[in-house]
């Protein structure tokens, strides 16, 4: 027997883990195009120009995508959820409609101006509408994350009529998990586009196309993404820390911690194994983690032995999301410093360390993406078994009315869709990169010789 | 009813005409794609909507979000009780994204062409199921205590619901030939103006259609209408506003055809609101039927969301306005991109 409520969850996981993959990298994108088009206003320098141009098609491309698998959460809360819709639209409705006439908006008016306008608006409006654009992109993930934040950690709210009523609007919006992940996603989505611009800028330089301005894309994004990635260390404990006091089974999930303890240690490795409450082959640091959560080496940390056993997220998904999060996270940091390195003593574009690290930068293109799933992986099922944290459990959550079989086709639909829009993109993607920047660029004839 | 969930029903309605009357256009001129002759022909139709069309479906989104937002169990049910219906439109709007986008950017003859058919189909699918759950709204639904639809999927398929589907196809599909007569001139000016003749045509005969059917409906469409005679008035001015549609578009009047298309959009719809006002989902079990009172969100919440409403709405309303003025010329004033100007001076 087929069960709804699990099928409605791989639906929801599938359709948002797809859907996540894309506006991560248009966040990031469009700040850099605001950057691009900045510079070129102030140098008046057309290489700036042609470069946004280029990046704004690819922008355009990545958007379309975006937005259609977006259109998909804006029904399913309702189609999939119909219980939670009732419990929690009071409150969980309100961020999405505010969404909606913020920035949705704004983004698609102004985006078209973006794309389209650069010959029939004025230079002014046109920097300004990828201003607009940049702004409604981060304001969109502004109001979701206010959404899914009060899921996590709901306040400003009162139980009557059957239903979550608002009592107050801003105690809603910034509930206490709200800013520690609003900062940490947005850094996470400037990486995510930086990384993106790094890798095919690589290739462009690889491929000796437009030479001049990608090796100024390379540069620019070493910079911004070991600095942002820099940054997101601290972001990301900022988030851990809060976790640590709002929700403190998931963060004992994070790093298998089975017993309440003082001086906690700080897992460097080890198997947790949930069904005997142990972690096999430890290595630990002692107090590790009361000094990460608490700032001292005595704190106690609460381990999941505090919780009912049936309201434990689950182990072993949350603790290996975060971890490898962690790990890929740290890699994002070492992989422009490297790049950094090669850079200061000229060797980036000049030798074959750099020819090999610029190959390597067309690798590492999806990492901050995966990196991406893995930290929204660690957020919601580190959650499990709540939709709303404590409130509602994910199982009481779903549409009575819909048939396992109809969630079933469903699911298969849009597996097909989704992977047809996939490899659509790519293909488009690859045309328009192997295109490049230089369209009416005349590169000087001695560019290759590097 | 308070008045604060009055002004919330009244935000909702405003959203769902905006929504008909300017998504409803341009998933008219998608369907037209399927009739344009040629290359050419078919990529000036997307040349018209390519600015607005996004903007234009944001309206159902904020449609959707203000439902969910002010009367949660509307958007619960609505949305869960049309399970097929509404997988079917959200297949359809993804689709007919990416392909415009793509369309633009596809030089391939070939490859444009699949896309211009993606558009074409997508933008029909859109339609029938958007008519359709209207239609059932009209119908009246199964619902039990809590609001759960209780019906089978094949009671969606009824009279009345199918004919109002099959009037949206043509009722949009004449709007979107009367926009682009606003947007062209020339030989596809003609043309339009012929295709948006043969669509009313269709379009009178599905509202005549739907009409018959209306009188099988469970839901007690009659009952304000036999209360208060006088809101009679406003179907028989969406009728008249329906005839005088087809009358300005053979004259050539474009702006006052597109115009009185609009009017008669509005007059429809509202003619379906008069009839099930208070409620919003009626059921065929009245005391089951999800009124205004009874589905409302807390005045809290209600007053939250008409600041951000208050706040969002008339920017909104100022930069559409600006976007539709800065792209209101002629889409086939300038060349074709495939044939340049450089082209025809190396002849």
């Amino acid at each position: 027997m087929l069960d709804p409520v699990l099928l409605a969850r791989i639906q929801f996981a599938l359709t948002v883990g797809f859907h996540f993959i894309f506006p991560p990298i248009t966040i990031g994108l469009a700040w850099l195009i605001v950057w691009l088009l900045t510079k070129h206003r102030l140098t008046g320098d057309d290489s700036y120009q042609r470069l946004a141009r280029f990046w704004v098609r690819i922008f355009a491309l990545t958007f379309a995508v975006g937005v259609a698998s977006g259109l998909t959460m804006e029904f399913q809360f309702g189609t999939n959820w119909a219980a939670y819709s009732r419990f929690v639209g009071d409150i969980f409705g309100a961020p999405l409609a505010a969404e909606v006439i913020f920035t949705f908006f704004l983004e698609s008016t102004f985006l078209y101006v973006l794309v389209f306008g650069w010959d029939r608006v004025s230079p002014r409006v046109h920097w300004l509408s990828s201003v607009l654009v940049a702004i409604g992109s981060t304001m969109s993930a502004f109001w979701i994350l206010v959404a899914n934040s009060w899921m996590q950690t709901p306040t400003g709210y009162v139980i009557r009529n059957g239903r979550a009523e608002l009592v107050s609007f801003w105690q809603a919006v910034l509930s206490p998990s709200m800013i520690p992940r609003f900062l940490h996603t947005l850094d996470a989505a400037l990486v995510t586009g930086v990384f993106f611009m790094l890798g095919i800028s690589a290739w462009l330089v690889l491929r000796r196309q437009a030479v001049e301005t990608s090796r100024y894309a390379v540069r620019l994004c070493l910079f911004l993404g070991f600095g942002l990635s820099v940054v997101q260390l601290g972001l990301g404990h900022l988030h851990a820390v809060q976790v640590a006091h709002t929700q403190p089974e998931k963060l004992a999930a994070f790093e298998g911690l089975f017993q309440t303890q003082a001086a906690a240690p700080l897992l460097i490795f080890g198997l947790p194994d949930p069904d005997n409450a142990t972690v096999k082959y430890a290595i630990t640091i002692p107090g590790g983690l009361s000094l990460l959560t608490d700032m001292r080496t005595d704190a106690v940390v609460r381990g999941l032995n505090e919780f009912r056993r049936d309201e434990w997220p689950p182990v072993l998904i949350t603790f290996f999301s975060f971890h490898l999060m962690f790990i890929i996270g740290m890699a994002l940091i070492a992989f422009p410093a490297l790049g950094l390195l090669l850079l200061w003593r000229r060797q980036l574009f000049e030798s074959v360390w750099g020819r090999v690290y610029l190959w390597l930068a067309v690798l590492v293109t999806p990492l901050p993406v995966i990196c991406n799933e893995l930290g929204w992986i660690t957020a919601e099922v580190g959650r499990q078994p709540w939709i709303v944290y404590r409130v509602m459990k994910t199982a009481d959550a779903i549409s009575v009315s819909v048939p396992a079989s109809h969630i079933l086709a469903s699911i298969i639909i849009f597996c097909g869709i989704y992977g047809l829009l996939f490899l659509v993109w790519l293909l488009m993607l690859g045309r328009e990169v192997r295109k490049g920047p230089s369209e009416g660029e005349t590169e000087p004839s001695g560019e290759g010789s590097a | 009813m308070s008045a604060l969930q009055l002004i919330w029903f009244a935000i909702l309605a405003f959203l769902v005409c905006g929504y008909a009357v300017l998504d409803g256009f341009d998933l008219g001129v998608g369907v037209l794609t399927a009739f344009a002759r040629d290359d050419r022909r078919r990529q000036l139709l997307i040349r018209a909507i390519s600015p607005f069309w996004d903007g234009n479906e944001v309206w159902l989104l904020a449609a959707g979000g203000a439902s969910f937002a002010a009367f949660p169990p509307v958007y619960a049910t609505v949305f869960s009780g049309f399970y097929i219906p509404m997988m079917l439109l959200l297949f359809a709007l993804i689709f007919r994204a990416v392909a415009i986008e793509f369309s633009i950017h596809e030089p391939l003859k070939l490859f444009r062409l699949s896309w211009h058919f993606v558009i074409a189909g997508a933008s029909a699918v859109a339609l029938f199921m958007l008519g359709l759950v209207v239609g059932n709204l009209l119908n009246g639904l199964q619902l039990d205590a809590a609001g759960n639809y209780t019906g089978r999927v094949r009671d969606l398929l009824n009279p009345l619901a199918l004919t109002t589907a099959l009037l949206n196809m043509a009722m949009m599909t004449t709007h979107g030939a009367l926009y682009l007569a606003l947007r062209a001139q020339g030989e596809l000016r003609t043309w339009v103006q012929r295709v948006a003749g043969t669509a009313w045509g269709a379009y009178v005969a599905m509202v005549v259609a739907v009409l018959m059917a209306a009188t099988t409906a469970r839901s007690g469409l009659m009952a304000n209408y036999t209360a208060q005679p006088v809101l009679w008035t406003l179907p028989a001015m969406a009728l008249l506003a329906v005839l005088a549609v087809g009358l300005l578009n053979h004259r050539g009047n474009h702006r006052a055809a597109f115009s009185v298309s609009v009017l008669a959009i509005l007059g429809l719809l509202g003619s379906a609101v008069v009839a099930i006002f208070p409620r919003l989902v009626p059921a065929v079990d009245p005391a089951r039927s999800l009124t205004i009172a009874g589905s409302a969100s807390s005045d809290v919440a209600l007053q939250a969301m008409l600041v951000v409403a208050a706040l969002g709405m008339p920017i909104v309303l100022a930069y559409t306005a600006w976007l539709y003025w800065t792209f209101r010329a002629p889409v086939d004033a300038e060349p074709p991109r495939s044939a340049s100007p450089r082209t025809d001076q190396a002849k």
